[in-house]
């Protein structure tokens, strides 16, 4: 992919800093977000997947700037949005939407679905009664809902329906770019289809570009170009969809994550690789390697040297010690002090 | 083949409800055996908790048992009174849920928790008891039991809870397990420990395991026979790989080729098309007709019985009038 990004992303981070204690010094930093670099291209998937906790979704929602990176830089179509002006990130946010997992909670249970979509486009755009109410209609059905809906409150849906009128709402702008956190997770499969099948024939559509954020590697295998494995606040490994799941795994992480998702499929009875013990607390991470507790791999090195992410070969990126490759990014993380 | 431990013959539950009378649980009909694991699977709304619930009878608020029978080891649970159902619950049937947070009480150590419900149960005194907890916990993979005994919930991972909650479910020797959902609110990896957890208990300790779930590639990976349910009854049932891999519902098909699979990669999967029934009238028919591409005008007029398909495992069922209809259920 030689073109260039409409996103990148460089040395993120989100700290989480909370103080404890009588005298308040005592302080407790969350490094939800650790240093991440990687690139959006135009109209593709990058899926992130990773466990709870991994900071997928502060990745997600920092690169909307919803939360305030604490350091690092955002870069849409070459412009820092970190260090925008509240007008001039206005102007950005038309661009850029994002779609929930739950839409039963992202909606106001007071709004009718006219008022719900409608509110992006009476904010951002001059677009009234007649006008305005045609658009809300037209953004319903590029999604599947009929316009009747229009007088019909959030509690009337399903959850299927629901998050065809979230997307609709998110679309209201023509963004060019779309943060998807879970959109499928809370629905049932024969549902879950139906909705993954609709942002794939928006994409192709309206030339969308998606970070699709999930635990569900199944689906993100279905949908995704390329995919950013996350654990503990710091991309360990990012690659092709192919490469990823066709065995070309490199980090004993992403091979433990895949073996251990559950699958229909007789060919895959596989070996299951079951990793002991769970995700370390991002507040108090292991030294050196955050996954070297778990990993059934580990070295005496990756206790005490953190691996850096690396080109294993065709921009193939993972960061362990057992990998041979070039460093990508060579400048260590600044230290970051609040 | 083994013998069985529970069966379920023509369960009936509905609910009394403002919004009208909810037909939960249609004629669920099913057997587990003996120290198998038995996956319901299913979409929301299609009567696998209540099912489970009923188990134990402990239908929610609003709801009630109509018809049917439960036998645990040829004894109906539901002619049992109150004080019979006590030696069951706990005793003989647990029952462990999605989020084990909300399972455990937040003030007492779980410690403290298993140990009462063990002297519930089982006349020990409290030192022995303990005994029994610490074991309890060994048994589960935890590591330092006497440190996990004197925690409390919160200072405990998701993961961990669930320990907690199987290890308190079988401290009493039960012999059925209804685990609704276990690993649902899991991760990944955690989820697979907890997995390859029950399969061991099942063959270490000889229980059996009924799984509610919604996720086919568990049921894949860990149950011996499935049941898939539709609107309150099972539409098919079998040993797991013959009604995955052989499946001869429409609506097992369609659930399967709905999931994301690497073969799917980017091209349209297949969705059912319409919803799941309400559960609001009781549909005179199958209840999968008017989602069905093969419906026939037989579908709308009466509901399928369960028959088996006649293939080399003779308990896999189908209920389809697609499927020859000369050997009765």
């Amino acid at each position: 992919m030689n073109q260039t990004p409409l996103i990148e992303v460089k040395g993120l981070s989100v700290h989480f800093v909370s103080s404890h204690g009588v005298l308040r010094r005592r302080i407790r930093r969350v490094r939800a977000v650790d240093y991440v670099n990687l690139a959006i291209y135009p109209q593709e998937t990058l899926g992130v997947v990773g466990e709870s906790g991994c900071g997928k979704t502060t990745l997600g929602r920092a690169i909307l700037r919803l939360v305030k990176p604490t350091a690092g830089q955002v870069l849409f179509e070459g412009e820092d949005i970190v260090q925008l002006n509240p007008s001039e990130m206005r102007r950005r946010r038309r661009e850029m939407q994002i779609v929930f997992q739950s839409p039963q909670l992202s909606f106001d249970s007071r709004f009718n679905v006219l008022n719900l979509i409608a509110e992006p486009l009476q904010t951002h755009t001059p677009l009234r009664g007649e006008e305005l109410t045609r658009r809300v209609v037209e953004l319903l059905e590029q999604t599947g809902m009929p316009g009747e809906v229009l007088f019909r409150y959030p509690h009337e849906f399903s959850g299927g329906q629901l998050q065809r009128i979230a997307v609709a709402r998110a679309l209201a702008l023509n963004p060019k770019f779309l943060v998807l956190d879970e959109p499928t997770s809370a629905l049932d499969v024969s549902v879950q289809a139906q909705i993954i099948n609709l942002f794939q024939r928006l994409q192709a559509e309206l030339e969308l570009t998606y970070l699709f954020i999930t635990h569900d590697l199944s689906v993100i295998q279905h949908i995704s170009d390329r995919v950013a494995v996350m654990y503990v606040g710091k991309v360990v490994e990012l690659s092709t969809t192919d490469a990823i799941f066709n065995g070309g795994a490199q980090h004993p992480y992403t091979k433990a994550l895949l073996g251990s998702a559950p699958m229909v499929d007789s060919a895959r009875r596989r070996e299951r690789i079951i990793l002991q013990g769970s995700v370390p607390n991002p507040a108090n991470p292991p030294p050196g390697c955050t996954f070297h507790p778990r990993c059934p791999v580990s070295l005496p090195l990756c206790s005490q040297v953190e691996p850096k992410l690396m080109d294993t070969g065709n921009g193939h990126l993972a960061s362990c010690h057992l990998l041979q490759g070039e460093v990508v990014y060579p400048n260590a993380p600044p230290v970051i002090n609040v | 083949m083994s013998d069985v431990l529970l069966s379920v013959q023509d369960l009936h539950v509905r609910f009394d409800t403002y919004a009208g009378r909810i037909y939960a649980v249609n004629g669920m009909s099913f057997d587990i055996h003996r120290s198998r694991m038995f996956g319901l699977v299913g979409e929301s709304g299609c009567g696998k908790s209540i099912t489970g619930m009923s188990i134990v009878n402990m239908v929610p608020h609003g709801g009630k048992i109509v018809g049917g029978k439960i036998l645990l080891s040829g004894q109906n649970v539901l002619e049992m009174n109150e004080r019979e159902m006590e030696g069951i619950r706990g005793r003989r049937i647990s029952m462990i849920f999605q989020d084990p947070a909300r399972s455990l009480n937040p003030v007492f150590s779980v410690g403290n928790q298993i140990v009462r419900v063990i002297r519930q149960h089982i006349h020990l005194s409290r030192e022995a008891a303990y005994q029994r907890a610490l074991e309890m916990f060994d048994s589960v993979a935890m590591p330092d039991p006497e440190r996990i005994f004197r925690s409390f919930p919160h200072e405990l991972s998701g993961g961990m809870q669930q320990r907690i909650m199987i290890s308190i479910a079988l401290a009493c020797g039960a012999e059925l397990l209804i685990a609704d959902e276990p690993t649902t609110a899991l991760d990944v990896t955690i989820q697979a420990q907890i997995l390859a957890l029950l399969a061991d208990l099942r063959q270490k300790q000889r229980i059996s395991i009924l799984l509610i779930t919604h996720n086919l590639g568990v049921v894949s990976e860990t149950c011996d026979k499935v049941g898939v349910a539709y609107a309150g009854r099972i539409v098919e049932m079998g040993e797991t790989d013959e009604v995955l891999f052989r499946s001869k519902h429409p609506y097992t098909r369609g659930l399967l080729a709905a999931l994301p699979q690497s073969a799917t990669r980017k091209s349209a999967l297949q969705s059912i098309p319409g919803n799941v029934p309400d559960g609001l009238t009781l549909l005179k028919g199958c209840p999968f007709f008017d989602r069905c591409q093969f419906v026939m005008e037989q579908c709308r007029q009466t509901p399928p019985p369960l028959i088996p398909v006649g293939g080399p495992d003779e308990d896999h069922r189908v209920a389809c009038f697609l499927y020859p209809q000369e050997q009765s259920a």
